[in-house]
């Protein structure tokens, strides 16, 4: 039996203070443009689409498909050496972007392209908290 | 305005050693260098550009000192493995713009022999932020991420990935330096340990130490040479990212150098008669022959299931020195040795067994960087002095 996934404290830019401290209370928070209506991934202060700086935190319902995943037999990483074999995966949210994450809570190789998931948060014990998914 | 016949490569030179444990990495440098500039009869003074990565302190300033060099144009664009072919393109730029005419493009490192050495920075970027959490342990990760979405979206099978290394080990049999030199099997890659699935230990590059460097230098300097040099025909470069999270893994920043660099040249996918591309893990070829053109978009696995990359007879021979995937890829960066074993090609100086007869036009392809999240592409078109 494989140890549960590590949960790394991610470090905090000011652009993504807020989105980490949302982590917290369980919300997944997405920047989006005031003038354009682009979601955008990562945050930051401007949209990427359009250039305006006007942009505001929106709240994503959390859902999503996996576009994309690996799972992962060797690993060089602390923690995560111990947690083989593990899912890396870009999920496509509801709102558009694709975040990478890892899929939690289910048999590696259950996973597939295309598979409905739902957000969970993993307590890094700092403030913040990392959101993965899980199948839905 | 374009670099067609404007530079010429008259020097190239890969390191013979694949594990370094006993010098510096600036020697190493040094040695490659000076191979080099003896290959195309020139020497360290005549050196009047300078161009290398970002790795070993400042840019040019602690190599460009180390050499003893007085150079009037330094360039250190850094793209990753991808550097050295950006590299070859501005410096054919700099010698048309008239600012040096003999620039030399040297690169190495020692990642078999010291751990890895990422730059120390105070503040992460802010995509690092949000990648770095998830258990990516090297480049593997993101590779496998684009070869699971590839074979979902093209039937993509992990049998037409192996033949891609196949056709790598059969061409490393016959170069002596070659770290992986034996011949394997489609079923023997498919057996090697899982490492990121889908990707085996054997659809993965070599970690070696070495290096390379050539010359690049004006018309009228290579006229003077007894030295048979290449000419820069075109050469294309950009960056390919995230795209705000809309990231689509099964193209590569190719589909935008390779247009450039082939209108530049005046010449198309079909009159390419030897192509180096880089290869740090199999898929990496498949996205990239479909994104320069060779085949459609989604055909690559179909492409080289037959044998096409296989030299001197497939439609597409690359990689004959054995490539990434089994001879070197110093510095975990690819890019100079596709550019060296390209040259080799059209000097017809490449091991007889591997050589492609007539070979009047050649590709070099890098890639650096992820293509799982952001990469330099660049692509560089050579000729014999008569195409």
């Amino acid at each position: 039996m494989s140890a549960p996934l590590p949960v790394p404290t991610p470090a905090v830019s000011a652009e993504a203070e807020e989105f980490w401290a949302a982590t917290a209370e369980g919300r997944l928070l997405l920047r989006r443009c005031d003038d354009c209506g682009t979601v955008i991934w990562y945050p930051r202060a401007h949209c990427p689409a359009c250039g305006s700086q006007r942009t505001s935190w929106t709240q994503a319902s959390g859902k999503g498909t996996v576009y994309t995943f690996t799972v992962v037999h060797r690993s060089m990483l602390e923690g995560f050496r111990d947690a083989l074999p593990y899912v890396i995966a870009y999920v496509e949210l509801e709102e558009g972007p694709r975040v990478l994450t890892n899929v939690v809570d289910c048999d590696p190789a259950s996973v597939e392209v295309g598979m409905p998931v739902s957000v969970v948060f993993h307590d890094t014990g700092t403030g913040r908290a990392l959101f993965r998914f899980r199948p839905a | 305005m374009s670099i067609r016949g404007k530079a010429f490569i008259a020097g190239a030179f890969e390191h013979p050693l694949r594990e370094i444990p006993d010098r510096s990495t600036h020697q190493v440098v040094a040695e490659v260098a000076l191979g080099a500039l003896a290959d195309a009869g020139l020497s360290l003074s005549d050196v009047d550009g300078y161009f290398c990565d970002a790795s070993l302190g400042f840019g040019p300033l602690s190599m460009v000192d180390y050499l003893g060099i007085h150079p009037t144009h330094v360039d250190s664009t850094e793209t990753g493995g991808s550097s050295y072919v950006v590299h070859v393109g501005h410096a054919a730029e700099a010698i048309a713009a008239g600012s040096c005419s003999v620039a030399l493009v040297a690169m190495a490192g020692r990642p078999r022999s010291t751990a890895m050495r990422r730059p120390t920075v105070d503040e992460p970027t802010p995509d690092a932020v949000f990648e770095s959490l998830w258990g990516m342990s090297g480049a593997v990760n993101g590779y496998a991420l684009a070869a699971t979405r590839h074979m979902h979206e093209f039937g993509t099978t992990s049998a037409q990935l192996a033949e891609v290394k196949v056709a790598a080990s059969l061409h490393a049999q016959h170069n002596p330096n070659a770290f992986l030199p034996k011949p394997v099997t489609v079923e023997e890659v498919l057996d090697s340990p899982m490492i990121s699935s889908p990707l085996h230990r054997q659809d993965c590059c070599v970690v070696t130490d070495g290096g390379g460097a050539v010359v690049v230098v004006s018309p009228e300097v290579a006229r003077q040479l007894g030295r048979t040099s290449v000419k820069v025909l075109g050469h294309g470069e950009t960056v390919k990212h995230a795209d705000n999270g809309r990231i689509d893994l099964t193209y590569t920043g190719a589909v935008v150098s390779g247009p450039r660099a082939f209108e530049e040249a005046g010449v198309t996918p079909a009159d390419i008669d030897y192509a180096s591309i880089y290869d740090s893990f199999t898929i990496t070829v498949i996205e990239t022959i479909e994104d320069l053109g060779f085949c459609a978009k989604g055909e690559g696995g179909r492409f080289v299931s037959d044998g096409a990359l296989v030299a001197p007879d497939g439609r597409l021979p690359f990689n004959t020195d054995g490539g990434g995937l089994c001879n070197n890829h110093p510095s975990n960066r690819g890019g100079m040795t596709k550019i060296i074993e390209a040259v080799r090609q059209l000097r017809g100086e490449a091991h007889e067994a591997v050589q492609v007869p007539d070979c009047t036009i050649a590709l070099a392809h890098g890639t650096g960087g992820s293509i799982g999240t952001r990469m330099g592409s660049a692509t560089l078109i050579l000729g014999t002095a008569d195409a």
